[in-house]
């Protein structure tokens, strides 16, 4: 039987932790992505938009990561892509962060006060200039900070697609820990990972809190 | 793909026993999750710098690492200092210091959120800065981030699928268990869906009716 030292367990975690940093970076952009239009028709004027951008968002936050995660594997295979785990896994982590960054976004825009909207709409901008010029840039401001902070629940919310067998930071040390019988130490080690990781985002979350809500006011 | 209602009635029972214990899970998560929040929050504004810092680290930690990982580290890692427990009193130990983390931050902006006069009005009835706190402080400020709250729970409610994975038999290992014997992933997926979605709506509406019956106060004067 190997022996596995300290150095052994942390590079196995080093290795495994560009995953869960591919896998946070896919599911961040293309949430981002995606939740651009559904944050549109979140906030559109036609309810045959509102309504299932809506139904969308309620479905994506009232289910489970993780029973999400087994939709998208099983549910790929059903339809004929027997896919690597890393694609189901971005899947459904782009939808599910798409869903709260949408959420996030449209309390961003409606926390710009409606005078705003009556302002540039006396100028005669049509509806999408008010937003670009007028809503978007103070939108933005108020939006920062929660959708960095958002990027903390993505990176935790990789460690589930270890369950769907991708091999990220959460997999491997269920592997090691069941190679070297030592559970407290290697996970101990896992958490300090993610701590390494999180930990940078949330202090960068916090001061740009800080910042905007400064120069908010 | 066929989705029949057979899929359901089949199980019935399974899926009903699961549900129940996601539910009763839940429940006693928050009410030991919230005891850890108050005290948490409580100790976050201590007079006592080694108080204040050990639950700063303890919501730092908490907040930063992911679920699984602190389930893992509880009922996995811990026997190594001889602490053993079973899968469900390591889930419920788990979810509970989850929230407790996350509940000492939100009730702690809450306790923020009430100005000095309200402190100074307990003070000056004789209370002592414990009994002002409970007595005075503690409510309004759960009435404040009470949207916070609930979301929070939300989170437990549908994070519990995880303690799946160390053989708990709720409502997500259940909908595994019944996968393996139907064949059906993807329909049993679906239905285990269906159910938490149920679950959320239900809770949802029983947080609205509590806002409305404890924290009536807070809109009476207004």
């Amino acid at each position: 039987m190997t022996e596995f030292t300290l150095w052994d367990i942390v590079r196995n975690l080093l290795l495994a932790a560009r995953w869960t940093i591919l896998l946070s970076l896919i599911a961040f952009i293309g949430g981002g992505l995606v939740a651009l239009p559904v944050t549109l028709a979140r906030i559109s004027q036609n309810p045959m938009l509102r309504a299932p951008a809506g139904a969308y968002i309620a479905l994506l936050q009232g289910t489970p990561l993780l029973v999400q995660l087994f939709l998208a594997f099983f549910g790929l295979a059903l339809i004929g892509f027997n896919l690597a785990p890393l694609a189901a896994a971005a899947i459904a982590l782009t939808l599910y962060t798409s869903a709260f960054l949408a959420e996030i976004w449209r309390g961003a825009i409606e926390a710009v006060p409606r005078g705003q909207w009556e302002g540039a709409q006396s100028l005669a901008l049509t509806r999408w200039q008010q937003m670009r010029f007028i809503i978007v840039p103070q939108a933005l401001k108020m939006g920062i900070a929660p959708t960095a902070g958002f990027s903390v629940q993505v990176v935790k919310g990789t460690a589930l697609a270890s369950i769907i067998g991708f091999v990220e930071l959460t997999k491997a040390g269920t592997m090691i820990a069941n190679a070297t019988f030592d559970a407290f130490r290697v996970y101990g080690l896992v958490a300090l990972f993610y701590f390494a990781l999180c930990y940078p985002l949330s202090l960068a979350a916090k001061s740009l809190e800080r910042r905007m809500a400064v120069k908010g006011h | 793909m066929n989705l029949t209602l057979a899929d359901l009635t089949d199980h019935g029972e399974l899926f009903l026993r699961g549900t129940a214990l996601t539910i009763a899970l839940t429940f006693a998560s928050l009410i030991a999750g919230m005891a850890l929040g108050v005290l948490g929050a409580a100790g976050r504004r201590s007079t006592l710098a080694p108080v204040r810092w050990i639950t700063g680290a303890y919501v730092e930690l908490i907040r930063n690492t992911p679920f699984i990982i602190q389930l893992f580290f509880i009922f996995f890692g811990l026997p190594k200092l001889g602490i053993r427990m079973g899968s469900l009193e390591a889930a419920f130990l788990a979810m509970s210091i989850n929230l407790g983390g996350y509940a000492t931050e939100i009730i702690r902006a809450g306790l923020d959120s009430i100005g000095r006069g309200m402190w100074e009005a307990g003070a000056s009835l004789g209370l002592t800065r414990w009994q002002s706190f409970r007595l005075v402080i503690l409510v309004p400020a759960l009435q404040k981030v009470y949207p916070a709250l609930t979301s929070q729970f939300i989170i437990i409610l549908l994070g519990s699928s995880v303690v799946s994975q160390i053989a708990v038999e709720e409502l997500t290992f259940v909908g595994s268990y019944i996968q393996s014997r139907n064949f059906r992933a993807f329909e049993t997926t679906l239905i285990v869906a269906a159910i938490y979605l149920l679950l959320v709506l239900v809770f949802k509406w029983i947080c609205a009716a509590i806002d409305k019956r404890v924290f009536a106060f807070a809109r009476a004067g207004r």
